[in-house]
């Protein structure tokens, strides 16, 4: 488990970060910062390059141009510089990553305990009893009910996958948590119920989160900061509600006045 | 530019200088709308500053700058943080973010509803980010929504389904609630009854004693002479002729 950071340096860094597909742009030159605790949220449309940003700064892809640099305890670190055993080190003990898809983000054949328990597990966790208890607990924290502890996901609705896959990914309180469009593909009423719950396990954890979203209403409720993506390229950023009151490019203020009280 | 006079012995907590601000509009071939310019003034602690004009002077636009919700074009706005004196025209979010939580509070015309979260929790939640214990917080909540003569019923429940008077006071309650160096209000009686204006009057009138300068719009003529120390016209500021 992480300890505590002082908030007053970046804890991960992207510089000139840029992606291509063959001749195709996936995202080109963006700068960010994220601070402890901060909550970013990237929009944009279709195709402008959120998820392709997300993969360069969790690793998963690697960029074209670039690099992201993340504070470890000997200061910051340039991710492309780690062995592959730091970097999944890193991933265990102090990322998290929730996918629009839980498919993806969970084990399927595994019950819902054990996908909570095993991330105990990878961070040095041994006793039985305490990981039950704590994967229970955790259960309990996203509302799914202690008696389903032993079925697997399989068995669960799609709200209750995503909590299930909240609960994978905070129980080991990460420092940095990657979003993918967290909320997407769920009921109107199951998606206000899954934001209040990420809102306040958050806040409660201090986590700093990167969440993708093209919903301004979702941007609006979790993020302290959002950045606007087209054609690849940031092309506008800062305080959320400066940026969703206030825009200031013709793109934004199209997506702004496009959707109903953001 | 912000000089102390001998009459105002008391320093800013907020110093306008230069500002303007002009909106854009994209969507409409990029009609520009001039909303201030070359806007100066303070407000010292302990003072309650009025800002007049018709409607569409840019009374509001000017309370979110200050606030850091609207962009500025030119100028600076500094507030008081302690030792530091910081420029909100300039300031990079996370220091507005600072600023909000510790010494600038606002209570913006329409309470924007958290869903689901209880009246008590929406106004006590402010005193609890200050480190409030919850107890400490919820019970200067509840004694907050008596003052303003919200109903005890409607405690529990989140008010996105409260009549614009009832989500008015909520707004004001979570807004006083917890001790801030500037407080800016935007129209804060604006749907409330006699009774219920003047237990505003009240609480501003408690919060300049404590020392906390106020920037506000009152468009009620009674309450504005109730509470303001001064009435700068905005319309003087330019930009709307
Ligand atoms: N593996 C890939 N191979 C080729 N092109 C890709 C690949 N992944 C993404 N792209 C292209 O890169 C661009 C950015 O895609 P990306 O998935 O990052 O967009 P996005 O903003 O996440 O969109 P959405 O909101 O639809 O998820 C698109 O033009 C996409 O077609
Ligand atoms: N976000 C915005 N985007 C574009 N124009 C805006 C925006 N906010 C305000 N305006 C315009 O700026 C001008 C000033 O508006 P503002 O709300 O500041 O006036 P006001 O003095 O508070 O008026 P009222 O007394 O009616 O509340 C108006 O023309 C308004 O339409
Ligand atoms: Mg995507
Ligand atoms: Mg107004």
């Amino acid at each position: 488990m992480a300890a505590p950071l002082s908030d007053e340096a970046p804890l991960l860094v992207a510089e000139g970060l840029s992606r291509l597909y063959g001749a195709r742009i996936g995202c080109t030159d963006v700068d960010l910062e994220v601070y402890p605790g901060e909550v970013l949220a990237v929009v944009g449309e279709s195709g402008s390059g959120k998820s392709t940003l997300l993969s360069l700064l969790s690793t998963e892809l690697a960029p074209t141009s670039g690099r992201v640099l993340y504070r470890m305890d000997n200061g910051l670190r340039d991710l492309s510089a780690l062995s592959e055993a730091e970097r999944r080190l890193l991933l265990r003990t102090q990322w998290g990553f929730v996918r629009q898809n839980a498919e993806q983000g969970l084990r399927m054949a595994v019950s819902a305990g054990g996908n909570v328990g095993e991330r105990l597990m990878a961070v040095g966790w041994r006793n039985y009893g305490d990981i039950r208890a704590e994967a229970t607990s955790w259960l309990d924290r996203v509302e799914i009910a202690a008696d389903r502890i032993d079925d697997d996901p399989r068995a669960f609705s799609g709200g209750m996958r995503q909590r299930l896959q909240i609960a994978r990914n905070l129980v080991t309180r990460p420092r940095l948590v990657f979003m993918d469009e967290p909320t997407g593909g769920l009921d109107v009423s199951v998606q206000a119920r899954l934001l209040d719950l990420i809102r306040s396990l958050v806040s409660d954890l201090g986590a700093a989160v990167i969440i993708v979203t093209h919903d301004l209403a979702v941007a609006r409720l979790l993020s302290h900061r959002i950045m606007v993506m087209r054609h690849g390229r940031v092309i506008e950023a800062g305080l959320t509600d400066q940026v969703l009151d206030d825009p200031q490019e013709p793109y934004t203020q199209l997506l702004v006045a496009s959707v109903l009280a953001a | 530019m912000t000089y102390l006079t001998p009459s105002s012995p008391s320093p800013a907590v907020l110093a306008v200088t230069g500002l303007s601000k002009a909106f854009t509009l994209h969507l409409r071939d990029g009609l520009r709308l001039p909303v201030v310019s070359g806007a100066d003034f303070s407000v010292a602690a302990g003072e309650c500053v009025a800002l007049g004009g018709p409607s569409g002077a840019g009374k509001s636009s000017l309370l979110k700058m200050v606030y850091g919700n609207y962009r500025v074009d030119a100028g600076a706005i500094l507030v008081t943080d302690g030792p530091e004196r910081v420029d909100i025209a300039r300031a990079a979010p996370r220091r507005i973010l600072k600023l909000r939580r510790e010494r600038i509070g606002y209570v913006s015309q329409f309470l924007r509803v958290i869903p689901r979260v209880s009246t008590l929790d929406v106004v006590a939640e402010p005193l609890r980010l200050d480190g409030a214990s919850p107890e400490a917080a919820a019970g200067r909540a509840r004694d907050l929504l008596a003052r303003l003569n919200l109903p005890e019923r409607l405690w529990s429940l989140p008010p996105a389904t409260f009549s614009g008077g009832e989500q008015q006071r909520v707004n004001i309650a979570r807004g006083f609630i917890a001790p801030r160096d500037l407080l800016l209000l935007d129209e804060p009686t604006a749907s409330l009854d006699a009774a219920n204006s003047a237990a505003v009057v009240e609480l501003i009138a408690g919060k300049k004693a404590e020392g906390t300068a106020i920037l506000g719009i009152f468009h009620d003529a009674a309450v504005r002479t109730a509470v303001a120390d001064r009435v700068i016209d905005v319309t003087r500021f330019g930009a709307s002729q």
